[in-house]
């Protein structure tokens, strides 16, 4: 049930909507380095997988990491926003992308992935190894912090 | 948003020369159907006829590992050599074959089957004496049938003692088809 899918139909389940999330942060060009890059690590890194579990978010946790990558060399700290844009009382996502940089490692991931992609906890704590309860944490810490510096 | 069909080849020919798939694979038309051609590092390891590609790759990963992917680059030579065969231009393979999941036995007999020369047949019996297991010609039969390489290794070419087709894997018609190719039938 679990086993790990060949890679051929991992890739062809979830390469279009990678791309389309990509295509959405960094614009058509980078999106094309970064979708490469995406799948290469993956590639890379599946004969460790366990199992079948949860791939969708494992590999937007790759491309949302090779976001950040690509952000922080776009856009250095100096030029960051001074304000944050709020949706319905949420920070948008694009600026949060440059600011969650600094952020500790689980905090970014969850951030990024939650208000980035629109995954729910279940997935975003799959992706870190942990679960929906640490995931929604980590995410409002993050978020937490990121207010506190911007006021 | 639909991936670029260049990016998307972009990305799997990056794959092969990296050395990060397990096994390749992709569909070549031939005279005689679509085939499903497989190879990884070791070398070909499977052509089926009339292939359901998805099932072909749940197997081929159980068999050799996940990294499944379809790129044409690593089966090119294969392609080139099948399509010369089917023009009756090449007479002989010089393909690296993978047969690392097979038994022994299996083994053995497929060396052998190597042997049958382009334009001739040989019968199960034969074919079974020759590994020395002069009894084993169901035995042959059966490693025949269940041959992951079909034409380089050339089980068509193995025929009953009374000269009848019997079977072949890809169905009698083909088997016919091929030795006519070859000359073996008028």
């Amino acid at each position: 049930m679990d086993a790990v899918p060949p890679f051929e139909r991992f890739y062809e389940q979830h390469r279009d909507e990678v791309f389309g999330f990509l295509v959405k942060r960094l614009g058509r060009e980078r999106a094309e380095d970064a979708f490469q890059e995406t799948f290469m690590r993956a590639l890379r890194a599946y004969p460790r997988l366990e199992h079948g579990r949860r791939l969708r978010a494992w590999v937007f946790t790759i491309a949302a990491n090779i976001v950040m990558d690509e952000a922080r060399r776009a856009k250095p700290r100096a030029e960051m926003p001074k304000d944050l844009v709020t949706h319905d009382g949420e920070p948008a996502y694009a600026e949060l992308e440059h600011l969650a940089g600094d952020l500790p490692p689980k905090e970014r991931a969850a951030v990024v992935l939650r208000y980035g992609y629109d995954l729910d906890y279940v997935d975003i704590g799959a992706a870190l190894g942990s679960n929906e309860q640490a995931a929604r944490q980590a995410a409002s810490a993050g978020v937490r912090r990121l207010r506190g510096r911007l006021t | 948003m639909t991936v670029p069909s260049t990016l998307d080849a972009q990305f799997r020919d990056a794959a092969a020369a990296a050395g990060l798939v397990d096994v390749a694979y992709d569909l070549l038309d031939t005279p005689i159907g679509t085939l499903l051609v497989a190879a990884g590092e070791a070398g070909l390891c499977r052509i089926s006829f009339d292939p359901e590609p998805e099932r072909e790759v749940e197997s081929l990963a159980r068999l050799l590992g996940t990294r499944v992917l379809r790129v044409s680059r690593p089966v090119d030579d294969a392609r080139r050599q099948l399509d010369e065969y089917f023009d009756g231009k090449r007479q002989r393979f010089e393909l690296r074959t993978d047969l690392r999941a097979l038994a022994e036995f299996n083994r053995v007999v497929l060396a052998e089957l190597e042997r049958v020369p382009y334009g001739s047949t040989a019968t199960y019996g034969q074919l079974a004496a020759r590994v020395d297991h002069p009894r084993a010609a169901r035995a042959v039969g059966t490693v025949m049938n269940r041959n992951p390489i079909p034409i380089v290794l050339p089980c068509h070419r193995v025929i009953g003692s009374n000269g009848k087709l019997v079977g072949y894997g890809g169905g009698l018609e083909r088997k016919e088809r091929l030795l006519r190719l070859e000359g073996a039938l008028l």
